[in-house]
């Protein structure tokens, strides 16, 4: 186990290095990332060599492509800015790529609050991204509210992983 | 806009024409049946439906399947009990004579409905029905209905609105239609279909086939369009499901997403929300000129609209206030109160048909309920608790509510079905609504016109 988080460790510090992202992106990312995070990361680092660069793959291995949010909240959270910082300089580095954030709930809400509630979170992290320096003509937002959950299972540890924000290379289609 | 996979020729109810039966004078209106439908009802009235008559067998056939529409009705409501025919000692009916009234008293029906059919010489067909109080020997009501045999369920449940009108001074609800989403598949990748059917599940067809992602529909209210959130083109959009061209058409083009759609009483208006730049306000569209007007005017979430029935107020779920909770405003979006004050979150507020009511989703503490409050928030009841139940929406006599309720998932993906339940006002009389696939999002419609 603390072989792999170091092995992370390096990944991103490999990648900060050459994106010149801020300084603490290699500091905060690994202690901040979700475990869940931290190992859908590291499973996919083993197929990063084969991700096409600028892909979906790239992003959802070398950079995270999502975010999670505090029940009924909208806020980034401390741990998901490290994620955004990381996520805009990668944005950069591929300027012709145009993005779709989409926001999601848990099954604890109502329908339309939620489609609502998942149209707050993409812009959230829209804003985020923008206020890194991201072009917001590059950024679409697309809502799901709880239409689509990634973890299946009526409990805390699925609902937390519902609520977030996926960035997708191109158009959705999630 | 996009290809309409649906059976055209089922997409309207057929016509019928009702002619008012008067037969023999009516006598003193003294002690007359009724059942009180304002407290729960402890004891159905127990009714009895005869087999209507016909001279061919053609016609019997009819009858007895038209009997049995009337029955299934009458029953579903939970306020009245179909005698079993087992019981029956007067069969068979002579044509136009009086029923023999000591036969029925003896097997205790309070209530009789006897009927016949003929097909007519232009191959139509004619319904009659009458609705006896067995007791004071009276008839209560008489109606012949003429139209296409095809229409023969239609004439079913106008007869049992007849009678539930009759008896209880309340107007019915069974001539009427529900619209729902019809769900298979994974949770994380759910199908989703616009589904119509009869308020008895019968003639129950799938409007859409599943490509997209389509939720919260609702009639209007000639019943002739459905509006509905479509995800066509990954742009979720308001649209409007034609039924009798079987065309489904965008509402319009607008920045943002547009969503929680429904038509104002008088059908000429759209209320909804959009969301811009992440921020969701409440519009309404003029649907002849399609001009919008914004209503409200709030950083905080503001959805899930609907209109009083006389169009003047608008009820609608914001969170401006820390958390999810009702709010009454006037259809010009002024004069916004809190109406909801109880502890937890209160969410898709609807209006009863009757307008004294305001149904709603409320969740507290892990747990959801329908419920129903006075219009300046009194009166809180609830009526349902799960896991999950969600989306009340009202019977056209304001007497009956439909929601869905979701089973939880379980890890393996297990679990999780949804189903639509009615139930009683009063909180009694629930009973699960048989769709062919698990349901979600009901919408009733009014009566048919």
């Amino acid at each position: 186990m603390r072989f792999k988080i170091l092995g992370l460790f390096a990944v991103v510090a490999l990648i900060a290095a050459c994106e010149t992202a801020p300084d603490e992106s290699a500091t905060a990312s690994g202690a901040g990332t979700s475990l869940t995070g931290r190992l859908g990361a590291d499973s996919a680092r083993s197929k990063n060599t084969a991700a096409l660069s600028g892909s979906q793959e790239d992003l959802v291995a070398n950079v995270g492509d999502r975010v999670f949010f505090e029940f009924d909240r909208y806020s980034i959270k401390p741990e998901a800015r490290q994620t955004l910082v990381t996520q805009a300089a990668w944005m950069k580095k591929f300027p012709s790529l145009t993005f779709t954030i989409e926001g999601h709930c848990d099954e604890r809400g109502t329908r339309e609050y939620n489609l609502a509630l998942g149209e707050r979170r993409a812009n959230s992290v829209k804003d985020y991204l923008v206020a890194l320096g991201v072009n917001p003509n590059r950024l679409r937002t697309l809502s799901y509210g709880k239409e689509r959950p990634v973890a299946l299972g009526s409990n805390e540890q699925a609902w937390s992983q519902n609520r977030r924000a996926v960035t997708v290379v191109g158009a959705a289609g999630s | 806009m996009m290809a309409a996979m649906y059976p055209r020729q089922l997409a309207r109810p057929l016509s019928v024409l009702a002619l008012l039966l008067v037969l023999g004078a009516a006598g003193p209106a003294a002690a007359e049946l009724r059942i009180d439908i304002t407290r729960g009802v402890a004891e159905p009235l127990p009714i009895a439906i005869t087999d209507f008559a016909g001279l061919t067998e053609a016609e019997s056939r009819f009858g007895r399947d038209i009997s049995l529409v009337v029955a299934a009705d009458l029953e579903r409501s939970g306020l009245f009990r179909r005698i079993d025919s087992r019981a029956f000692i007067q069969t068979a009916q002579a044509s136009n004579n009086l029923p023999r009234f000591g036969d029925w008293r003896t097997i205790n029906a309070q209530a009789l409905v006897q009927g016949r059919v003929r097909m007519i010489a232009d191959g139509r067909l004619r319904v009659e029905f009458r609705l006896w109080d067995v007791f004071a020997e009276q008839q209560m009501s008489g109606i012949a209905y003429q139209t296409v045999p095809n229409a023969w369920r239609r004439v079913g449940h106008m007869i049992a609105d007849t009678v539930y009108k009759r008896i209880t001074g309340e107007s019915g609800y069974f001539d009427s239609r529900l619209v729902y989403i019809a769900e298979s598949g994974p949770q994380n990748r759910r199908i989703k279909r616009l589904a119509i059917m009869d308020q008895d599940g019968e003639n129950h067809h799938f409007l859409t086939d599943g490509a997209e992602l389509v939720l919260t529909p609702r009639f209007s209210p000639t019943l002739q369009e459905i509006i509905y959130l479509s995800y066509f083109g990954n742009l979720p959009r308001v649209y409007i499901f034609n039924l009798d061209t079987g065309r489904q058409e965008v509402l319009g083009e607008f920045p943002g997403m547009t969503f929680a759609p429904r038509f104002s009483p008088d059908g000429k208006k759209v209320i909804m929300s959009m969301a811009k730049d992440g921020n969701s306000e409440i519009y309404n569209m003029d649907l002849r000129t399609h001009v919008t007007k914004r209503l409200t005017h709030h950083s905080a979430i503001d959805t899930s609209p609907s209109y009083s029935p006389d169009g003047k107020r608008i009820t609608f779920n914001s969170d401006r206030g820390g958390t999810q909770q009702l709010y009454v405003m006037g259809s010009d979006g002024r004069d916004v109160r809190r109406v909801s004050h109880g502890k937890g979150r209160y969410a898709t507020p609807v209006w009863s048909p009757r307008g004294d009511l305001i149904a709603f989703t409320k969740m507290r503490k892990g747990r959801f309920f329908i419920g129903v409050m006075r219009p300046d928030g009194s009166g809180e009841r609830l009526l349902a608790e799960d896991y999950l139940v969600e989306a009340p929406t009202w019977a056209p006599n304001g007497r009956v509510l439909m929601f869905f309720r979701q089973q939880p998932t379980r890890a393996d993906g297990g679990g999780g079905g949804s189903r639509l339940y009615s139930i009683d006002l009063t909180g009694h009389n629930e009973r699960e609504m048989i769709t062919p696939l698990d349901a979600s999002d009901p919408a009733w419609s009014s009566l048919i016109p």
